[in-house]
């Protein structure tokens, strides 16, 4: 049997293979391949950002898209205005992780909890993609920027390289920092989770009344959790609004709202790997089934995800770790 | 209040609605005592731990710990400023391995590797280390009364509540939570609250009988046991007279 310390070395290792293979993507496919990798690592750090909170602290936020949403708008705004992109995606940052804050901490100090919670976070991005789409009016200027209603900011510029203004990041570019993002952010919290801190929230998640009578402030640990998770799904916003030129109310949508909680339930909740694993599988499967014509692609997709979610019950990437677990040790004692 | 005393609560009530749970409790406690609270079911023994340990509110008096008010204390401060509790349904983490239970506890007041030594210490004195690194979720309900035990003992409390330890333990089970209890006494201030009268008779030296949310009487075992009212409020006669 491997041990921890050898259990790391190897995730070590599967993590850099897993990047080299990626990174080395772009000479390989084309650019509408490149195009959906991208949104996918983008959309996975929203995912990443759930899974974290969810799977390991156990808030279960339903309002990830106002963060998200957020960070897509002060990007374009930020940018639009001042041309200072690299500001511009700090801010986008920022930003959604004060608002987080915010509403975390009336929340959380507040003792609200369980679906309590999910019930606010709902109503917070309704009301936000409301506001949003009320904007079409040209009285709703910020600076120079017309929030749009319904239509958006279309013209949302593209990063530029901190050191050299005059470079922007073109398709490839953006990948690669997509790719950068999503590892960065992947190791991070896996680190984090591994340190006291990380396993202080697991003992929250598991009990948390007992973790206050052993002297721990659940409180300050999940405000610090549901801030990062803001900050994440921010920065996947900004991401997003630089990919695809264009910010729209539709990130605050319900529906992107209720496909984020998909993407971890078919990953699996309690891996930082499921939600990324869910968010690619997903994505995946909506753009094959529609450039396969297959018609109802929304009734389609939803009996594969039923089906998933009947089969792995705790997840495809926890199921498919028990199976090669258990294939491992068979091995182990056949040698 | 004189240096000694540990802990202090003054006319201290919790109502649920028009139901008085606990009624005025002005109890002390002297430092390195071990105390039984008796009484029968809904008397407010359990209210009135869940007070000491901040997990309910009360809704008057005051409760002083070292000569300090926690009244209005988290359940966080209360266990930082040195009080345990095992609470009478087991309070554990069922999703994590025992090590790593006890782990969480012996972290709050040690570095990492002097935590480790604790819990080693501890998985071997409470005869939990073959069950080590099982998922406690997976174990008896007597071993989880242990393992909530030694997140407890790992916390190194100046004072421990235990309500109903023994509640669910086989008898031998019951002779070593005895024997662990008195031992544990030498350095750390307890207070139990149990039914097992043998098992009372065995651990304390004062006793002290809840009835109806208040204090009944407070005194030796052998002198709760020949008290007339103290029969009549757990056979019940009292009502009846």
């Amino acid at each position: 049997m491997l041990n921890r310390r050898e259990n790391l070395r190897w995730w070590w290792a599967g993590v850099l293979l897993a990047t080299v293979a990626l990174l080395l993507l772009p000479q390989v496919v084309g650019l509408f391949t490149l195009l959906q990798v991208s949104v996918i690592c983008i959309l996975s750090l929203l995912g990443l950002s759930q899974g974290f909170m969810w799977g390991f602290i156990g808030i279960l936020s339903f309002g990830q898209t106002a963060f998200f949403g957020l960070g897509g708008y002060t990007y374009a705004i930020t940018a639009l205005n001042t041309h200072a992109t690299t500001t511009a995606l700090v801010a986008a940052i920022l930003l959604p992780a004060l608002f987080a804050a915010l509403v975390g901490y009336f929340m959380i100090f507040g003792r609200i909890s369980d679906v309590y919670l999910g019930v606010i976070t709902l109503v917070v991005t309704l009301i936000l993609e409301k506001v949003m789409r009320a904007t079409s009016g040209g009285q709703y200027v910020i600076g120079s920027v017309r929030l749009g209603g319904q239509n958006g900011i279309p013209t949302v510029p593209p990063l530029t390289v901190p050191w050299s203004a005059n470079a922007t990041l073109d398709l490839a570019g953006v990948f690669y920092l997509s790719v950068v993002c999503l590892v960065a952010i992947y190791v991070g919290l896996s680190l984090l989770l591994r340190s006291r801190f990380g396993r202080v929230m697991v003992g929250i998640r598991e009990n948390e009344q007992r973790s206050e009578l052993l002297g721990y402030d659940s409180r300050v640990y999940k405000l610090i959790v549901f801030v990062l998770a803001g900050a994440i799904a921010g920065l996947s916003g900004a991401l997003y609004g630089v990919w695809g030129n264009f910010v729209s109310p539709e990130m605050f949508s319900l529906g992107q709202s209720a496909q984020i909680l998909i993407w971890v339930i078919v990953g699996g909740r309690n891996t930082l790997l499921g939600p990324i694993v869910g968010c690619a599988l997903v994505q995946y499967l909506t753009a094959a089934l529609g450039t396969a014509a297959v018609g109802q692609v929304t009734v389609v997709l939803g009996a594969i995800l039923m089906l998933a979610v009947v089969l792995f019950r705790q997840g495809l990437v926890p199921t498919l770790a028990h199976w090669s677990g258990q294939l491992w040790r068979a091995a182990w004692s056949w040698r | 209040m004189s240096g000694d005393v540990i802990l202090e609560t003054r006319d201290l009530e919790r109502h649920f609605g028009g139901v008085r749970a606990v009624a005025g409790v002005n109890f002390r406690l002297r430092r390195g005592e071990l105390r039984c609270l008796i009484g029968p079911n809904g008397a407010g023994k359990s209210t009135f731990f869940k007070m000491l340990t901040a997990q309910l509110r009360p809704t008057g008096g005051q409760i002083l710990f070292n000569g300090r008010d926690v009244t209005r204390a988290e359940p966080h401060e209360i266990s930082r400023l040195g009080v345990g509790i095992k609470n009478q349904v087991p309070s554990v983490f069922d999703g994590l391995s025992v090590r790593e239970g006890l782990w969480l506890s012996a972290i709050v007041r040690h570095g990492p590797k002097p935590a480790e030594t604790l819990v080693d210490e501890l998985l071997q004195r409470l005869s939990l280390d073959a069950v080590a690194d099982q998922l406690v979720g997976t174990l008896a309900h007597g071993q989880r009364q242990w393992v909530e035990f030694g997140m407890v003992m790992a916390l190194q409390p100046s004072m421990i509540l235990l309500d109903e330890p023994t509640a669910g333990m086989s008898v031998e089970e019951v002779h070593r939570t005895a024997a662990l209890i008195r031992e544990i006494n030498k350095t750390t201030t307890m207070i139990v609250v149990e039914h097992d009268m043998q098992f009372i008779r065995d651990i304390a030296s004062v006793v002290t009988v809840f009835h109806q949310g208040q204090i009944l009487m407070e005194d030796t075992m052998a002198n709760v046991q020949q008290n007339q009212r103290v029969r009549d409020v757990y056979l019940g006669t009292a009502a009846d007279a």
